[in-house]
């Protein structure tokens, strides 16, 4: 293994965390949909965003992309290796985002939202002033937790062909026929990413115990 | 597209074979995994810090690297330090160790917020060692970490699906064999995800059973 190879697999790296990004970006909103949907109990579309989620939580990413990739070209929905990384990525996120949103979401306290509702404040209002920077706090170790469990499964995008760490990684070693160093670099890339994000769980869910116990 | 489901259903055996893989590959890698945990567990809240401290780096380290990449370095790396494990030792040994270190965590976190009357009345009663363990400690530890371990048991499966890139014969892979083979990738990977989705029921209709009874006791 070269210099040369080094580059290759941090180009692989710029790829990987650029794809993670676009998927956690993209999904916390359509996550927080899905949850409100289910709050609101929206008829209907309450109880396909209950079985989507179910679905969606309880699917490997590795089938889920398969099914992307090889099936949406069928039905005539054009698909490269990363439109259907960040598809899948999206699906599989946001499903997960629901459930820490909808959590926040069922323990609002009722009285505030009450109170808002009594000094005239209209539903818009109400949820961008009251219930939403409220959610955020109480979703936010959730979350970061999510980001980091999006991270790690990655290395899956290249079955569909992405050429990100793990897929620069097996080809260096493939040519080299010493796949050891290659995958420790992959490894060494890994780590302090997902290390920071546990930390960052940890570290915000030690500073809310502190408020709370001030409070 | 009724065709394709036809196929799919005339290739039954190979995909109820792969199901029957995958419930195998993660009942058995949980089971090891959860007594592995046990033997960890204690090491992590050793007062020899360098017994914590190891303990701490391997379940810290498992929960930092990404599963794929763990399970390419046993079944691809190992052999150039001289280990050559075949596919279902590589993808057995890949899924045990990662899990180990989350079931340590659990365990550990279960531990934790135990209330220490109990165990301190049994050691009165004369419990010790293994039987105090038995009868007192693990029957409640077990019960209020059960749902987080039902949670870790679907990760497990869902992890399993990576090892159909070691071609461990599988569900996932189940399911790419038949689309590469009749070209029908919309009914075979759906028939997989469905599969996925019952086996995840199973286990929240387990876990949620267990609360009962947690609930029974309490």
């Amino acid at each position: 293994m070269n210099g040369s190879d080094i580059a290759a697999i941090f180009q692989g790296a710029i790829v990987t965390i650029t794809l993670s990004f676009v998927g956690i970006l993209i999904g916390l909103p359509i996550g927080l949909g899905l949850a409100l949907i289910r709050w609101a109990n929206v008829p209907v579309a309450a109880g396909i965003v209950t079985l989507y989620v179910s679905m969606l939580r309880a699917t490997p990413l590795v089938t889920l992309l398969l099914l992307l990739f090889f099936a949406l070209p069928n039905i005539g929905i054009p698909m490269n290796p990363i439109s259907a990384a960040i598809l899948g990525l999206v699906m599989s996120t946001s499903a997960f985002n629901c459930e820490v949103w909808r959590s926040a979401l069922m323990n609002f306290p009722k009285d505030q939202y009450e109170a808002a509702q009594s000094v005239g404040m209209r539903a818009g209002q109400r949820f961008r002033r009251i219930v939403l920077p409220q959610i955020v706090r109480v979703s936010l170790p959730g979350l970061v937790n999510e980001m980091s469990l999006l991270i790690k499964v990655t290395p899956v995008l290249a079955v569909v062909g992405v050429v990100d760490i793990t897929r620069a990684a097996v080809r260096i070693g493939a040519q080299t026929y010493e796949p050891l160093p290659p995958f420790l670099v992959a490894i060494a890339l890994y780590v302090p990413i997902v290390f920071a994000l546990v930390s960052l769980q940890r570290w915000i869910e030690r500073r809310q115990a502190v408020a709370e116990a001030l409070a | 597209m009724i065709r394709d489901f036809g196929i799919v259903w005339s290739e039954r055996s190979l995909l109820l074979s792969g199901l029957a893989n995958t419930a195998i590959l993660s009942t058995v890698s949980a089971v090891v995994a959860l007594l592995l945990g046990f033997v960890v567990t204690p090491a992590l809240m050793s007062k020899q810090p360098v017994v914590s401290g190891i303990a701490r780096v391997f379940v810290d380290g498992m929960r930092c690297v990404p599963f794929l990449l763990f399970a390419y370095i046993i079944y691809y790396g190992l052999p150039s330090l001289g280990l050559r494990l075949d596919n279902w030792t590589s993808g057995l040994a890949a899924l045990t160790i990662y899990n180990a270190a989350y079931m340590a965590e659990i365990l550990r976190g279960a531990w934790v917020v135990q209330p220490r009357e109990p165990i301190e009345a049994g050691v009165a009663f004369g419990f010790s060692g293994l039987r105090l363990f038995r009868s007192i400690i693990l029957p409640p530890l077990l019960l209020s970490a059960g749902p987080v371990i039902g949670n870790q048991m679907i990760q497990i499966i869902k992890d399993s699906a990576f090892l159909t890139i070691i071609a461990l014969p599988e569900l996932t892979h189940a399911a790419s064999s038949i689309q590469s083979r009749h070209y029908i990738p919309f009914a075979a990977f759906i028939t997989a995800v469905f599969l996925y989705w019952g086996l995840c029921l199973v286990i929240e209709a387990g876990v949620s059973s267990i609360g009962r009874v947690a609930d029974a006791r309490r």
